[in-house]
């Protein structure tokens, strides 16, 4: 038993010289010999060992790396992107406010610039509520009577016009009708030609025709479309839209579609004519408005 | 003492070896006593013995050959460790173990060179199995005689004294 644990350290030591042996030999005969580039295999092999070992503490350096800059470094990251994602939501929220803090400035300004530049007593009323009946376009303002607000008065906005009021108002709201109704209608003329006739709402696209203009009058696409004044509702001169289309009818009266200029999915500041309708007076040059079309 | 006569033995090899180098087989040497001295001593002193014995014998060896210095200490080095470890693990006394013995040890000895010079030389691995055989079939058979004479020549020398010395002593 002694003499086997005598013998082990012993036969480790042999082994342990026997390896330094045999890597002498080879250093020893790398060192006389030359590799095809001409430098000695001694320096070549060591060189090619030691870029092997170069590469692997390379390779466990970049995994230990990669590992605590992809894993161990990142243990708050998870927090820190939830609280992120939060000060991100509450700035797209905050951003988008003030996009429609913008967008309310310029149609306040818009506003009131045709304010001033109107010689017509005019109030300014913000939308309030759109009609819950698809069937029915009209929205409702937050001016009534006690605003001096009356039915059939003409509501406008920077772009053009928009409808009118119908029905009672109520004492702080009223109910407009937008042109674009198909119950709608209001005097109309051709900017450029002056030929009359009379623009009302359809269930189509564009949802506006002008209608009663003869097959003979000056109509082409792109032609301007302004109220009249002759229904006595809408003052003379606002904008309607433009022409889209202009087609000789098979009647007497040409099919004209128009585009209208105001965008009625987003009117929310509007003008109230404060004028009170008058009757409808008809033209001579151009068919009258059918007052109960128009009203 | 012993370290003296395996010097000696290992000079005397190497001298003869020089002697016999014209001897060949097959572009191999027909005898390397070198080896049979380094296979000798690895079976009479063990692995480390045989080790410092291969290193030695297969340096001087190279040196004197006047190639690259190395290849046969290599060569010799792994021979004399492996007989002696194996010569440590089996009983090796009676001749055709030892017979065996040699012949595996010119063996892996030419292996060994015949592979360190295709990696030098960059050449592929060739082994002249034919020459190499009859190397360590006259490897195996020096050995085995050394090693009888060796043990058994003091005694044959001391019995052929007393017989003369017997002999001598009767005159009529």
């Amino acid at each position: 038993m002694l003499e086997s644990q005598g013998t082990q350290p012993l036969r480790q030591r042999t082994g342990v010289l026997f390896v330094l042996v045999l890597v002498g030999h080879l250093i020893l005969i790398s060192a006389q010999v030359q590799s095809g580039a001409g430098v000695p295999v001694l320096e070549a092999a060591t060189f090619g060992a030691f870029s092997r070992v170069q590469l692997a503490m390379a390779a466990v350096l970049g995994v230990g790396r990669h590992g605590w800059g992809n894993y161990v470094a990142l243990r708050g990251t998870r927090e820190e992107n939830e609280v992120l994602k939060r000060q991100l939501a509450d700035l797209e929220v905050r951003l988008q406010e003030q996009h429609a803090l913008i967008a309310r400035t310029e149609q306040l300004q818009q506003l009131l610039s045709l304010q001033k530049g109107t010689s017509l007593p005019t109030i300014a009323a913000e939308v309030i509520a759109g009609n819950p009946n698809p069937g029915i376009r009209s929205v409702t303002v937050n001016r009534g009577s006690r605003d001096g607000v009356m039915t059939d008065m003409a509501v406008i906005s920077p772009k053009g016009v928009v409808g009118r009021v119908v029905g009672r108002p109520a004492a702080h709201a009223s109910r407009v009708q937008l042109l674009i109704d198909s119950a709608a209608a209001a005097a109309a003329l051709i900017e450029r030609s002056r030929a009359g006739g009379m623009a009302a709402g359809v269930d189509d696209d564009p949802p506006l025709q002008l209608q009663l203009v003869s097959n003979l009058a000056d109509v082409v696409v792109g032609d301007a479309v302004v109220t009249s004044g002759d229904d006595g509702v809408y003052p003379r001169g606002f904008a309607i839209g433009k022409v889209e289309k202009s087609e000789r009818g098979h009647g007497l009266y040409r099919a004209i579609t128009v585009r209208p200029a105001v965008d009625f999915s987003s009117v929310e500041e509007v003008l109230i004519v404060l004028v009170p309708a008058k009757p409808a007076a008809p033209r001579p040059e151009s068919p009258a408005v059918p007052a109960e079309r128009a009203k | 003492m012993k370290v003296a006569a395996v010097i000696v033995a290992l000079l005397v090899a190497l001298a003869l070896q020089s002697t016999l180098a014209g001897l060949r087989i097959g572009g191999t040497t027909a005898v390397n006593l070198v080896l049979v001295v380094v296979v000798y001593g690895a079976l009479s002193f063990g692995a480390t013995g045989g080790l410092v014995i291969g290193t030695m014998g297969g340096l001087i060896q190279d040196a004197l050959a006047g190639g690259l210095i190395g290849i046969g200490g290599f060569a010799k080095t792994v021979v004399g460790f492996l007989v002696g470890w194996l010569g440590a693990q089996f009983i090796v006394t009676q001749p055709l173990p030892r017979f065996v013995m040699f012949v595996g040890a010119t063996m892996v000895h030419e292996a060994c060179t015949q592979l360190l010079y295709a990696v030098v030389e960059a050449r592929g691995f060739r082994l002249p199995y034919s020459a190499t055989l009859t190397q360590a079939a006259v490897n195996a058979l020096v050995g085995v005689l050394a090693f009888q004479f060796v043990e058994h020549g003091p005694q044959l020398l001391a019995r052929r004294r007393s017989r003369s010395a017997s002999l001598g002593r009767r005159h009529y």
